[in-house]
């Protein structure tokens, strides 16, 4: 079902969208930080400092969704044995990591100033961080197992593995008292934060969306010229 | 629609699935002690034996209840069940307030009684301009 998108109708996709992309995510990203740092208003509590947050949960929120994204594919992978589940969650990899070290770098920046610490061991930071190591570990091993049949395997295997991890990271601060806070915008209750607030976070969620599509697609396109460069026409 | 070889695929998958879910979960339940991150004063007046291990109990500084010394800094954390006070000698977080959450961490004296070596304040999950609040309090 999956072997018959033809690929060069893809790769022709994939070597002309990066340029419009990054187009749109240019634009959206200069009126996203516009309001996320000069028109959006200073918080009640924390002044300034609130405007962390307009870097700092997008990019939780894409480094969880991108492995979220990775956990299934690799299911998909290893049900229907077809590489090229494989390949697009490989694609997508680099951009969650850089993402989830931002929220890991400006959680503690925006830590100190407000908690009174870089770092604690709670549970929505551990899982965020055992959530990186799963990203450098799956990136890693697409890059030291050289033997193909066990790549694949392996590799889905990990990212079955870390989809356990993506539950525990959303749910923690609900389940246990951790130093972070529960989440402010939630699917069926009140969102927590004002609107004039909600304005930026959307932007820049969309902002970092388009800049992961962005490396996906490059990243996708390298790919496809690998398996061409091999003399391969199918995966 | 699918072979006999994609359904076994997804049992497989699937009974995996569940032992490492019922695995995590139950590693986490019985970690639980550690998993969270600070202890009720409620959990505090539980405690059977004091020990000289570090602690930490967070809820909500008490209103009325801080009481700025020149070397020292007293207040009560509540969770509205039970109280603890707590005496600190440092500087406490810019977000340290009456009727805001807090995490202590130190030693405990007794059930009552905390002498804490760092302070952490916690925030909420409420973001809003002054003005908002402002207009809120008047409410």
């Amino acid at each position: 079902m999956f072997g018959l998108i033809d690929n060069s109708k893809i790769f022709s996709i994939t070597s002309k969208a990066p340029k419009y992309v990054f187009f749109v995510f240019v634009i959206v990203l200069s009126i996203g930080l516009l309001e996320a740092l000069v028109l959006s208003p200073e918080d009640y509590i924390q002044s300034h400092s609130v405007r962390i947050m307009y870097v700092h949960v997008p990019s939780a929120w894409i480094s969880i969704g991108i492995f979220f994204l990775i956990g299934i594919l690799s299911i998909g992978s290893v049900i229907f044995k077809n590489k090229i589940f494989s390949i697009i969650a490989k694609s997508l990899a680099p951009s969650g990591l850089v993402f989830n070290i931002i929220a890991l770098v400006t959680g503690s920046i925006w830590g100190k100033p407000t908690w009174g610490t870089w770092w604690a061991w709670d549970s929505r930071i551990t899982s965020m961080l055992i959530l990186c190591l799963f990203y450098i570990l799956y990136i890693l091993s697409w890059r030291i197992i050289d033997d193909k049949n066990k790549l694949n395997k392996i590799t889905s295997l990990i990212g079955i593995l870390g989809l356990i991890n993506i539950p525990i990271i959303k749910f923690s601060v609900d389940w246990w008292s951790t130093l972070h806070q529960p989440s402010s915008v939630r699917l069926l209750e009140k969102t927590t934060i004002h609107s004039s607030m909600l304005v930026p976070l959307a932007l820049m969620t969309a902002a970092f969306a388009l800049f992961s599509l962005l490396i996906f697609l490059m990243k996708y396109n390298t790919e496809l010229i690998k398996i061409k460069n091999k003399g391969l026409d199918r995966l | 629609m699918y072979g006999k070889k994609v359904k076994l695929r997804i049992i497989f998958l699937s009974i995996i699935f569940l032992i490492l879910l019922l695995t995590v979960f139950f590693v986490l339940k019985s970690l639980e002690e550690n998993v969270v991150y600070f202890k009720s004063p409620t959990d505090v007046k539980e405690i059977t034996e004091i020990s000289e291990k570090k602690i930490r109990v967070g809820g909500m500084v008490k209103k009325g209840s801080v009481v700025l010394s020149s070397d020292k800094i007293n207040f009560i954390i509540t969770d509205f069940k039970n109280e603890i006070n707590v005496v600190y000698s440092g500087a406490v977080p810019n977000l340290f307030a009456e009727e805001k959450g807090v995490v202590a961490e130190g030693i405990l004296r007794d059930r009552n009684f905390l002498k804490a070596k760092k302070i952490l304040a916690k925030h909420d999950e409420n973001y809003m301009p002054p003005e908002v609040k402002k207009a809120l309090e008047e409410k």
